[in-house]
């Protein structure tokens, strides 16, 4: 089993950090808070590059450090990609790549280079100067470059927090490649819903210097009780399969849950999709209106309602399937329709945004 | 021209410098990284031949190289006799004068590339010797160049220290400097002329060569 254990207590200039979590290490682990809440340090210290004597890391039953023993960074299997690129002036943007690959033992290379290299779209640049890229192509660079180290855990700090919105669109196709297409586990930080509802498997919330919550990412989304449901974009992910395609109206009908929910636009067949549904897209009804133009209308349970202010009201449903999402209404139509705990409604759904 | 006066002058520069790249780089990292409460200290003892009379520092070294100082002793006992008014004694007193002008040059580019391209480098496998030669010495390069020239041209424009602890022995301690004084002593104009409008023209050229190279590593690290 792949697991990752973390235990680390220090006292950081502006606050301490005291942090105790496991997890498993497949798939993107997203490390989730506000700004200063000390998820870089400890994204640090799993590296190596922090070195504090009350820590005590663990990756798939190796020690990497505790109060006797310290794995120095370059004897660690990670890669690491920074939030800014951090390319080295000095070389070309192949020698960049290369640097760490070259140092990589042949049994242990389970990357190829030019997989890697074509995976992050970069071999027009291989001959240029790092000077001559844009924030986004020096961004992927740094993705080529880390992944190039074979490692066994791939660790990013907010690699996309610097870039400019253009960019960022330019890259996440590439991070979510990454997610399908490689078995390495990811420990991802950010505090971006919209990264973290895209990208996470499982969710290690930190605030404050301590970790508050870990689990699964789709549930922790929904979760009431947690900051995530409480944001403007608060946001469910779905999963369903592809039933078809309809030609004419250019709407791709999945199965969600055992309903039809249609996508405009053509998305492949046959497979399984994650859809995003914002709780402000999502308005709810006592019975399956069929006079209206919202095309999707799901059959939910209600498991939980919180206030948001004075108005707002955010409602947690469940779907047929166990799947949750969220709603969005106001306190007001909440009092109407007499929302409580285990009451059958219906969810129409104004928007979804396939992932 | 008096070329072995030339020749001799070049040595002991070469000499000097290459010592002070080999002490001086270790050095000029520490000081950039440690964080030492004394790691200061050492920096003024670095710098002081920057605001140090030169007779001063050669007047002390005399001293402590001489036969009745410590050093001298060390050396005597050691059987390589005792280093004021030789090569090996105006090396010495060379490196000491000119440490400053190679040490400060370096050490300010190693603090300007900052921790995190060796944070990068040993994420990528690097050990932190490897690190080093690969990527902090390169990206400091700019601070060896000015480091070496400086270095370099300061030897050779010696003169106190030189005086004090070398002497006037030709072929052995007799560099451009002390020549260029000798004639002007002996009113050989002339002599003097041409080997001090040399050295004018040896620092003008080696300066302008150094701003140009300087500026190309400049424009192609941006």
């Amino acid at each position: 089993m792949s697991e990752l254990s973390v235990k680390l207590q220090t006292d950081l200039d502006t606050f301490s950090l005291d942090v105790d979590f496991e997890c498993e290490s497949s798939g993107v682990t997203l490390l989730y808070g506000p700004s200063g809440s000390g998820k870089t340090t400890v994204l640090r210290a799993i590296a190596g590059l922090l070195k504090t004597d009350q820590c005590e890391i663990r990756f798939n039953g190796d020690v990497w450090q505790d109060g006797t023993h310290f794995t120095p960074p370059h004897h660690r299997p990670i890669g690491y990609v920074f939030q800014e690129a951090s390319l080295f002036p000095h070389l070309s943007v192949r020698k960049n790549i290369e640097y760490g690959y070259k140092r990589v033992s042949k049994q242990d290379k389970r990357i190829d280079f030019d997989d890697a290299v074509s995976l992050l779209g970069v071999e027009p640049l291989l001959n240029r100067a790092p000077g001559q890229l844009s924030g986004g192509e020096r961004q992927r660079v740094a993705i080529a470059r880390a992944l190039l180290t074979s490692p066994s855990l791939l660790l990013m700090d907010e690699p996309l927090a610097a870039l400019d919105n253009k960019a960022k669109q330019e890259i996440f196709p590439y991070l979510e490649q990454l997610h399908t297409e490689l078995s390495i586990p990811l420990l991802y930080i950010s505090h971006d819903h919209n990264e973290a509802a895209r990208l996470a498997d499982r969710i290690v919330l930190m605030d404050d210097g301590k970790v508050t919550a870990t689990g699964d990412a789709h549930l922790f989304m929904t979760r009431l009780n947690l900051p995530l449901s409480h944001k403007d974009t608060a946001t469910a992910i779905i999963e369903g399969d592809v039933i078809e395609y309809d030609e004419k109206d250019q709407i791709t009908w999945i199965n969600v849950a055992g309903s039809r929910v249609g996508l405009s636009g053509y998305t492949g067949t046959g497979t399984r999709l994650r859809v995003q549904i914002y709780a402000r897209d999502v308005s709810l009804a006592l019975s399956e209106h069929r006079d209206t133009s919202i095309l999707n209308i799901l059959p939910v349970t209600v498991l939980g309602r919180e206030e948001l202010d004075n108005s707002q009201m955010m409602v947690r449903l469940k779907l047929d399937d166990d799947q949750t999402m969220l709603s969005r209404i106001t306190k007001r139509s909440a009092e109407m329709l007499e929302l409580h705990r285990g009451k059958q409604i219906f969810a129409q759904v104004k928007g979804i945004a396939l992932l | 021209m008096e070329w072995q006066t030339v020749w001799l002058t070049v040595k002991l520069a070469s000499v000097t410098t290459l010592t002070l790249l080999i002490i001086g780089t270790p050095l000029a990292w520490w000081l950039a990284r440690s964080n030492a409460w004394w790691k200061e200290v050492v920096g003024s003892i670095v710098a002081l031949p920057l605001v140090l009379p030169p007779t001063v520092l050669g007047f002390y070294l005399l001293m402590l190289l001489g036969p009745e100082g410590p050093l001298g002793n060390l050396t005597t006992t050691l059987g390589l006799g005792t280093l004021p008014f030789t090569f090996a004694g105006l090396v010495v007193g060379s490196v000491i004068y000119s440490m400053p002008f190679v040490v400060q040059p370096i050490r300010n580019a190693f603090e300007s590339i900052g921790k995190r391209p060796m944070e990068v480098a040993a994420t990528l496998g690097a050990s932190p010797l490897e690190s080093f030669f690969s990527v902090a010495v390169p990206l400091a390069r700019r601070g060896f160049l000015t480091g070496s020239v400086l270095g370099f041209a300061h030897t050779v424009g010696e003169f106190g220290v030189v005086l004090m602890i070398g002497g006037n022995i030709p072929g052995e301690t007799r560099v451009l400097s002390v020549a260029i004084y000798d004639h002007v002593e002996a009113l050989e104009w002339g002599q003097a002329h041409m080997m001090a409008a040399g050295l004018l023209a040896f620092a003008f050229i080696t300066l302008v060569l150094m701003y140009m190279i300087d500026r190309r590593f400049q424009d192609r690290d941006t």
